[in-house]
């Protein structure tokens, strides 16, 4: 099923934002949509972006590389994004991430197991105060999590998983 | 004194429109929009001595009155792509106190005679745009956005649009470019995008801080406004304070404020009381102030940091104490500036490929004094190269760490 025919109204709106002549605008709001329910793009949804916005397939496939944020494999449905950028790592970031790791027997950038969760380092993200932090990237969106310890971090996980169940 | 920007912590709920409309919220964007013309809203500006809050400090009213009016339509940007290690001032203003920022957006679109306006939010910021989508709404419904605004023939829609994890957005012409649709590589410049922006259109390009500034110039007037801060640097500035002290967070003074003023009054001193040995004013893209009494009480404004051989950029000061080495400092900043490279210019994407891999050398005790001379040769032919800054600012930190902490990188100290 097309995004068109899966989310018709949230499409149209994300098409009103920009100028008909310049709907390119819209492949980056179009491909978080993709990605929402699996964590990741697939080459269906690329075919079906592209063909949206009269652009080539490979014209959007350089956006998901070029981003962070976009992913065209699968790994946990919830990714622990953690900042162990200067100012983070200040204030203890490198060792939280690598606790919390060991804690969960992945490497960073691995996957648990179950394939629900991938602990990854990421670049800054605008809350060096709040060290150390992550931010949560799943099927409902981006959110941060500030001033953060293992402990706390392992009690949203068993959250997450309940849920998951 | 009462704060000018993060105006959250006089006024609780500022965030909500009604609390925001009692404290005179939207009185300046009707009062541009009925009662002033376009240039006299830019001039008040240009007398304000504002100046661009993202780093590069150009004058935002000359911004304004550069654009070109024999091609239309035009467009205002907001970048609120705050992506700068040690910057999280954007965040808090949209967070807490989104109108007088949204209003600010409206005022300069008005100045500009533009209709429509794009919030461009780094990706991360998914929740800062959820929020801004709703206050937008309000606005709309309240009858301060959209059609015939205020009765007047002018109109005005503004959006968010969030990007996806890309430091080099942050630069005007990146972010430009990635707003269409494509990957965010800098554009050669000029043409600038008051002439040349989003679509080929003029454009004018602010930071979040920037605009947020702009209604109370508009209320108070410009001589207001001048009257804090210092000559070259006027008004507040919102210091994003971080790294080794006690209480780090987002602190509004005036320019001019010192940097002892800020760590000790503010940041409550360092932890364990350990003494300051580094400062990085401008976050990551900082060159390293080796810091003594006088560096201290350095007033924080833009020609007196340049005096100490740095810059102040977006005011987002890491502070490094001694318990840290200056080669996993200069470590973490090359290895930040090495994954955001956007690949464009060669200097820029090899040479932090090899910054890299010396300072991992160095870092890991492998590398002799022969590594330290070529890292530092590799970042000294790396400036002046690159389309855009981030080429330079991936060597800020290098160059100035080497020279001016050669003990932390095991070199004979000069003079010794």
């Amino acid at each position: 099923m097309s995004l068109a025919e899966k989310y018709p109204k949230e499409v149209e709106k994300i098409l009103a934002k920009y100028p008909p002549e310049h709907k390119r605008s819209a492949v980056m709001p179009l491909l978080y949509m993709a990605q929402r329910e699996e964590g990741y793009v697939d080459r269906h949804a690329i075919r079906d972006i592209a063909k949206m916005l009269d652009i080539t397939d490979t014209e959007v496939s350089s956006i998901i590389g070029f981003y962070t944020l976009y992913h065209d494999k699968p790994e946990g449905k919830l990714r622990i994004q953690v900042c162990t950028d200067l100012p983070c790592a200040l204030r203890g970031a490198d060792q939280f991430l690598a606790d919390l790791c060991d804690k969960l027997g992945i490497e960073p950038g691995g996957t648990t197991a179950d394939g629900l969760i991938t602990v990854e380092p990421v670049m800054c993200l605008a809350a060096c105060d709040k060290a150390p932090m992550f931010q949560t990237q799943g099927a409902d969106g981006i959110k941060y999590h500030e001033n953060m310890t293992v402990e706390s971090t392992m009690e949203l996980i068993e959250g997450f998983k309940k849920g998951a169940k | 004194m009462s704060h000018v920007l993060l105006r959250h912590c006089d006024i609780p709920d500022i965030n909500k429109i009604d609390v925001y409309k009692k404290n005179g919220g939207f009185k300046s964007f009707e009062k541009a929009v009925k009662k002033m013309t376009k240039d006299e809203v830019t001039n008040v500006v240009k007398d304000s001595g504002l100046r661009g809050r993202g780093g590069a400090g150009f004058p935002t009213g000359l911004k304004w009155s550069f654009m070109d009016n024999n091609n239309w339509p035009h467009y205002v940007v907001a970048n609120a792509d705050e992506s700068e290690p040690g910057t999280f001032k954007d965040r808090e203003i949209m967070e807490y106190n989104p109108f007088q920022f949204l209003e600010g957006v409206a005022i300069s679109s008005y100045a500009v005679s533009a209709n429509a306006a794009y919030i461009y939010l780094r990706g991360e910021f998914w929740e800062v745009a959820a929020f801004l989508d709703e206050k937008i709404e309000e606005m709309e419904k309240a009858g301060y956005l959209g059609n015939k605004l205020f009765g007047t023939d002018y109109s005005l829609k503004i959006y968010t649009h969030l990007g996806a994890g890309a430091y080099i957005c942050g630069e005007e012409t990146a972010l430009l470019e990635s707003l269409e649709g494509k990957r965010g590589q800098p554009r050669i410049r000029p043409p600038f995008p008051p002439s040349f922006g989003l679509y080929g259109k003029p454009t004018v390009v602010n930071n979040v801080e920037t605009l947020t500034n702009v209604p109370l110039i508009i209320e108070n007037g410009a001589n207001w406004y001048t009257s804090m801060g210092t000559a070259d640097s006027a008004g507040v500035k919102v210091f994003s304070l971080s790294g080794r002290v006690k209480k780090p967070g987002n602190y509004e003074l005036p320019f001019g404020a010192t940097f002892r003023e800020l760590i000790y009054e503010h940041g409550g001193g360092i932890i364990d009381d350990r003494p300051v040995k580094a400062i990085m004013a401008a976050g990551a893209s900082s060159s390293l102030i080796k810091v003594d009494e006088k560096a201290l009480d350095t007033p924080m404004d833009y020609a007196s940091v340049r005096d100490l051989g740095a810059d102040l950029g977006s005011a987002s000061v890491i502070v490094i104490d001694d318990t840290v080495n200056i080669d996993w400092v200069i470590n973490k900043t090359i290895h930040f500036f090495k994954h955001e490279s956007c690949g464009k210019c060669t200097p820029c994407r090899e040479g932090n490929y090899w910054m890299q891999h010396l300072s991992e050398r160095i870092l890991n005790g492998e590398g002799g004094p022969e590594d330290v001379e070529l890292l530092h040769s590799v970042a000294k032919q790396m400036q002046n190269k690159c389309l855009c800054a981030l080429g330079e600012f991936a060597t800020m930190a290098v160059v100035t760490g080497i020279e001016r902490f050669p003990q932390d990188f095991k070199l004979p100290v000069k003079g010794s």
